[in-house]
């Protein structure tokens, strides 16, 4: 068996979430080689070959995988994949864009988001925003898969010497192109990858308020993250939410400030380790899958928090 | 142009689904079955283009059993002219729909086709991506923005990081992130007006289109469950809980 992993990157660094997914290519076995595709992407490919366990690297650098359009990138990871005993990719937003292009191109299933591995074709996902999980088997010869990266502990992303190799191999279908990008800028730690997440809901009743969380996270070397209803509101940007139809997190520590806990929200945070929830209704949902809770008023638990810690 | 949406009957978002008894899946006998999410805001996006003189004609199918006319129905209240049901009793694998969308693309010859993201029961988001690959079509996908200009379409797509613009050459596929529009209420006149609307059934025979397939759910269960947590009475407390017991922080 040899497992193809998509690198996730950004075209300058890569991404952690790779080292999840190469974790998942190892519980199943075999040898793992990783593609990475893009545009002067020396950087990422010097960093992937150094991951622990990886053996070979595979370099597809050509204008035409800038910017990792699925409808020039997925041909060429059919072609190099039909190969291989599996294709794996992070679930991200390029993993989930990128990935089902493959699998049909392949007239494969794929199975996505992954939680463990059961055997070489036997995996678990949760469905219907995480309240079911499923034991899927693939009878395909080459199994597609996305991986969700809060289901594996990361490799190590130094220790390997894989060796590199260039594929020549350019696909340009030249139905789409690249106009451009708005990327939230940030200092904190990246929201999938924190131990600590503080987020907020509904009831900080505006995005100036947000401020109060800012601070505790900043004293915590915490991300923030927010439920729909504070994206919904207009108090943060969306690329903060967690839930069903955002990030999936599943930190140290999490802590939810006026979030009242909605399934689609737990989707998102009920895997992690410890949480804690601050709310003073002390009928809100969150109540029941927090470790501790604090039913109070938040503008006043934060800061006496922020000052305590 | 024509549009294509796409839509899905699934089990309505605020019903708490329950694992049955044996594992085979999730019990959805006299559950409130509604329209996906996601399928909304596709089909409001159509009725969008179409009330700004883009769109000339709306096309909504969905795949699935007989009961999944109720959905079309509803699409069709909400403004699409007409409805295909590809009528198919057995779940079947994101590839099996996307390859009988294939079908009924190839049959209706859209610009634009429109799906959700994801679908809430399945949580795969896999159909749109599939059946561009199938057509050979461009893909926006997770949508917040869609713009028609001439031959292309400019779709702003939410991405980890933020926000990235592509450009596609129609016909090309959508498919909707959240933000993309609030979809309205079906008015009564207009679900009066929609039992009349147009609704042709066909079946995956009918399309020539083999749904078998290479996944197999083996057995579905409950999540572990977490246990009980406590109530702290102050943030004092809560410190000392997240320093000495968690050891969290």
């Amino acid at each position: 068996m040899t497992i193809l992993v998509i690198a996730e990157h950004d075209g300058k660094t890569l991404a952690p979430a790779t080292l999840n997914t190469v974790a998942a290519a190892a519980k199943i076995g075999g040898d793992i080689n990783v593609l990475v595709a893009g545009q002067g992407i020396g950087a990422v490919a010097e960093a992937a070959a150094k991951i622990a366990g990886v053996a070979k690297v595979l370099v597809a650098d050509n204008a035409a995988y800038a910017h990792q359009l699925p409808e020039n990138v997925a041909p060429l990871v059919a072609e190099l994949g039909a190969g291989y005993s599996h294709i794996l990719a992070a679930a991200t937003s390029n993993g989930k864009n990128i990935l089902p292009r493959v699998a049909a191109q392949l007239d494969v299933d794929q199975i996505s988001e992954i939680v463990s591995v059961v055997s070489a074709d036997t995996f678990t996902r949760p469905i219907y925003a995480g309240n079911a999980i499923a034991t899927v088997q693939s009878t395909a010869p080459v199994k597609v898969i996305t991986v969700r990266a809060t289901g594996f502990d990361p490799v190590a992303a130094e220790g390997g010497s894989a060796a590199v190799e260039v594929v020549a191999a350019v696909h340009d279908a030249g139905t789409s192109s690249f106009v451009g990008e708005e990327l939230a800028k940030s200092d904190r730690p990246e929201l999938t990858a924190a131990k600590i997440v503080v987020s907020g809901g509904r009831g900080m009743q505006n995005g100036d308020n947000f401020k109060l969380l800012y601070t505790l996270a900043d004293k915590l070397g915490a991300a923030v993250g927010a439920s729909r209803a504070a994206v919904d509101a207009g108090f943060v940007p969306n690329d903060m939410q967690v839930g069903q139809t955002g990030k999936i997190v599943a930190p140290q520590l999490y802590i939810a400030v006026g979030i009242s806990g909605a399934i689609q929200h737990l989707a998102g945070m009920k895997d992690s380790k410890v949480i804690v929830a601050i709310n003073k209704d002390e009928e809100a949902p969150i109540f029941q899958v927090a470790d501790y809770g604090l039913v109070a008023d938040l503008f006043e638990a934060v800061p006496e928090l922020e000052k305590l810690v | 142009m024509k549009v294509l949406v796409a839509v899905k009957r699934v089990v309505d978002y605020n019903v708490k689904v329950r694992v049955k008894a044996d594992n085979s899946g999730v019990d959805l006998a006299n559950v409130k079955m509604s329209m996906n999410p996601f399928c909304e805001i596709a089909v409001e996006e159509a009725v969008r283009l179409k009330e700004k003189g883009v769109a000339t004609e709306i096309v909504v199918v969905s795949i699935g059993p007989t009961t999944a006319q109720e959905q079309l129905r509803t699409a069709l209240a909400l403004g699409a002219d007409r409805a295909i049901l590809v009528e198919s009793a057995e779940d079947l694998t994101s590839l099996a729909v996307a390859k009988l969308l294939k079908a009924v693309v190839d049959k209706e010859q859209p610009q634009l086709v429109i799906l959700g993201k994801q679908a809430i029961d399945s949580d795969n988001n896999q159909t749109g991506q599939m059946l561009a690959a199938l057509t050979g079509f461009g893909q926006g996908t997770f949508a917040s923005k869609v713009e028609v200009a001439g031959d292309k379409v400019a779709v702003t797509r939410e991405v980890d990081g933020g926000a990235q613009t592509v450009s596609l050459s129609l016909p090309a596929i959508v498919t909707t992130d959240l933000r993309l529009n609030e979809p309205r209420y079906a008015s009564l006149p207009n679900i009066m007006k929609a039992k009349k609307k147009p609704l042709e059934v066909l079946t995956p025979d009918a399309l020539g289109v083999s749904t078998a397939s290479t996944n197999k759910t083996l057995k579905v269960e409950a999540p572990a469950a977490r246990s009980a947590g406590i109530k702290v009475k102050s943030v004092a407390e809560l410190v000392e809980k997240l320093k000495n017991e968690a050891k969290v922080i």
